[in-house]
């Protein structure tokens, strides 16, 4: 008996974290899968129902507008972020004096939630007293920056402030990636009579080629996931001009009794994420074993 | 002498772009304090708009400087305004966070730190697909489990209150503890650990003997990581409490939407200061840590 837990302790230890995971993050992910196959309502109900809801799920408008708003949203998001993030990056891999203050004030809103960064965007976006006022009083007296409030423009408002957040993370990432390339390299362009643009664009971004992919799947991670950000700003207003799948999810789920459609529109959620997660984790695993 | 060579006609180009790198240096200090000052505007704003009094908000703009400092908001903020009903504050919010994240921080660091050392000291057929298995859990969107969650915190009785949130933290926050520490053990040569069992020390004693002691790095940024990550939620704050168990993300939310009585946004300026400071001063403190964390923990080593 003793000899038998001696030899298993490694596992016995290792098993509340299998076994939390196991139950909490697959169980419950096959649970819902399941849930989003019933025509469960205000209480889930396990009778199956086929793909009912994944049909009422794509023909819903508040859906369809949902998937466009996370589609703009992501593609913005991710220009933003990455060219920003490049450019800081390489900017101040020049030696710049004071590198260490840039570099912190360029991350620090990664240390801030969601909704402080939210509730401080939408009191400068605030089209009464917030920024519009600012250049009113400063002299432009025609200028209104309302976006805020308007239904086509308040998907930006979002891109702005999720922009603010996360570019430094991407300087970050950029910059450890310049940082560990070999000076040799560089020197030995600069004497071929390359100019720095050209050892940038030519040699140093192609091969931060990994570092691009790190950020484009953790981006696109945020901006699938994100919601705090769009309850602090919006709420997904003015209407449902900037409701997101995951606003989307949780309204059905938790306000509108719609259990099993919830359900559905997590899933397709859990997909998307999927989608760019797998081969991510496949790419890095097998780097890692041919190493 | 060939290199002395190289360096030297190296030295003759840097000459003579002198005046153009002289030109380029202004307009790389120019963008990278033009950018500095995007990324510091909101939060000047923040603090100047909360040190005003609302009079002063309505004349002046966005940038104007108080004409005298006044906490009076972060008073209100904090401690409310001393009448009953519809009085929220942060106070009772902020002491929720804290019974929240120190237990849920320590529970998920531990079982992160026993998970990586199993996974890297005590090797056994196939705990590549163990760890894989873990580390898919960094990336689900939590809405694929936030309604079976809900559930069963109502089965187990602890829905809306902190020991829930307790729960739902330490269980998410297992798969990036254990990747952290399991890319900080693997760099660990498995000599010392082989060493130490042929000299007869068990699974326990080579932990707290021989691991432990050159794990504080990695404590730290496991550490600042999840506090960050938990103080930060809103999702599991907001879907499963409410009123009195909330944390202070949710209460600030609500304070901010409430629309009872005439909008004070130096209240809500304060309040969103007073929910942002405890990481802010993590990340002043222990930048390098909070760095290797983010690059790290969303990514893999």
């Amino acid at each position: 008996m003793f000899k038998w837990l001696e030899k298993n302790l490694p596992k016995i230890v290792m098993a509340p974290a299998v076994g939390l995971i196991g139950w909490f993050v697959y169980g419950f992910v096959l649970w819902t899968l399941y849930i989003s196959f019933t025509n469960s309502k205000i209480l889930p109900k396990y009778e199956l129902w086929g793909f009912g809801q994944y049909e009422k799920l794509w023909a819903s408008r508040k859906w369809l507008i949902s998937v466009d708003n996370l589609l703009v949203f992501t593609a913005l998001f991710l220009i933003f972020c990455i060219v920003i993030g490049i450019i800081l990056a390489i900017f101040l891999d020049q030696k710049i004096r004071a590198e260490g203050v840039l570099r912190t004030i360029y991350l620090y809103p990664m240390a801030l939630s969601f909704i402080v960064t939210g509730t401080a965007w939408k009191w400068i976006l605030n089209p009464t007293l917030g920024i519009q006022k600012m250049f009113i009083d400063w002299g432009f007296e025609n200028f209104t920056f309302d976006w805020l409030v308007n239904r086509e423009m308040a998907i930006y408002t979002i891109v702005i402030a999720g922009v603010w957040q996360s570019a430094g993370f991407v300087m970050a990432l950029f910059l450890a990636g310049l940082r560990s390339v070999e000076d040799e390299i560089v020197k030995a362009a600069k004497i071929d009579g390359a100019g720095l643009f050209t050892v940038y664009w030519k040699i140093l971004l192609p091969m931060m080629r990994p570092v691009f992919f790190t950020s484009f799947v953790i981006l696109v991670h945020i901006s699938i996931k994100s919601y705090d950000l769009i309850v602090a700003l919006t709420q997904g207003g003015p209407g449902i001009s900037t409701t997101m799948p995951a606003l989307f999810m949780t309204q059905a789920a938790f306000h509108k009794s719609q259990v099993g459609l919830s359900a559905a529109s997590a899933m397709m959620m859990f997909m998307a994420v999927a989608a760019v997660i797998i081969p991510y984790l496949y790419s890095e695993l097998r780097r890692e074993n041919a190493r | 002498m060939q290199d002395n060579l190289q360096s030297s006609s190296y030295k003759q180009l840097e000459q003579k772009s002198k005046y153009t790198n002289m030109f380029l240096r202004w307009f790389l200090y120019f963008v990278l304090i033009l950018f500095a000052s995007y990324f510091i505007f909101p939060l000047y704003v923040m603090v100047v708009t909360s040190l005003k009094t609302m009079e002063e908000i309505r004349q002046g703009t966005l940038l104007t400087w108080p004409s005298s400092l006044n906490f009076d908001s972060w008073l209100v903020a904090w401690g409310g305004r001393g009448y009953g009903a519809g009085d929220t504050f942060l106070r009772p919010y902020f002491w929720n966070s804290i019974k929240m994240v120190v237990p849920a921080v320590f529970f998920s660091t531990f079982i992160g730190a026993m998970t990586g050392y199993v996974l890297t000291k005590w090797r056994f057929k196939g705990d590549q697909w163990v760890f894989l298995f873990l580390l898919f859990g960094c990336f689900i969107p939590f809405q694929a489990i936030l309604l079976p969650m809900a559930r069963t915190l109502g089965t187990l009785g602890i829905s809306n209150s902190v020991v829930g949130l307790v729960l739902v933290h330490t269980v998410y926050g297992i798969p990036f503890t254990t990747l952290f520490f399991r890319n900080y053990y693997i760099s660990v040569p498995t000599e010392l650990v082989k060493a130490a069992r042929i000299d007869g020390a068990g699974f326990f004693k080579i932990f707290f003997k021989i691991l432990l002691p050159i794990s504080a790095p990695i404590i730290v940024v496991t550490v600042i990581w999840q506090f960050t990550q938990i103080w930060n939620d809103f999702l599991f704050g907001s879907t499963f409490s409410f009123g009195e168990a909330a944390p202070i993300q949710v209460a600030l939310n609500n304070m901010v939407l409430s629309s009872t009585s005439v909008k004070e946004y130096n209240v809500d300026m304060a309040s969103a200061i007073i929910a942002g400071i405890p990481t802010l001063i993590v990340y002043v403190l222990a930048g390098k840590y909070f760095i290797r964390g983010l690059t790290s923990g969303a990514v893999k080593g």
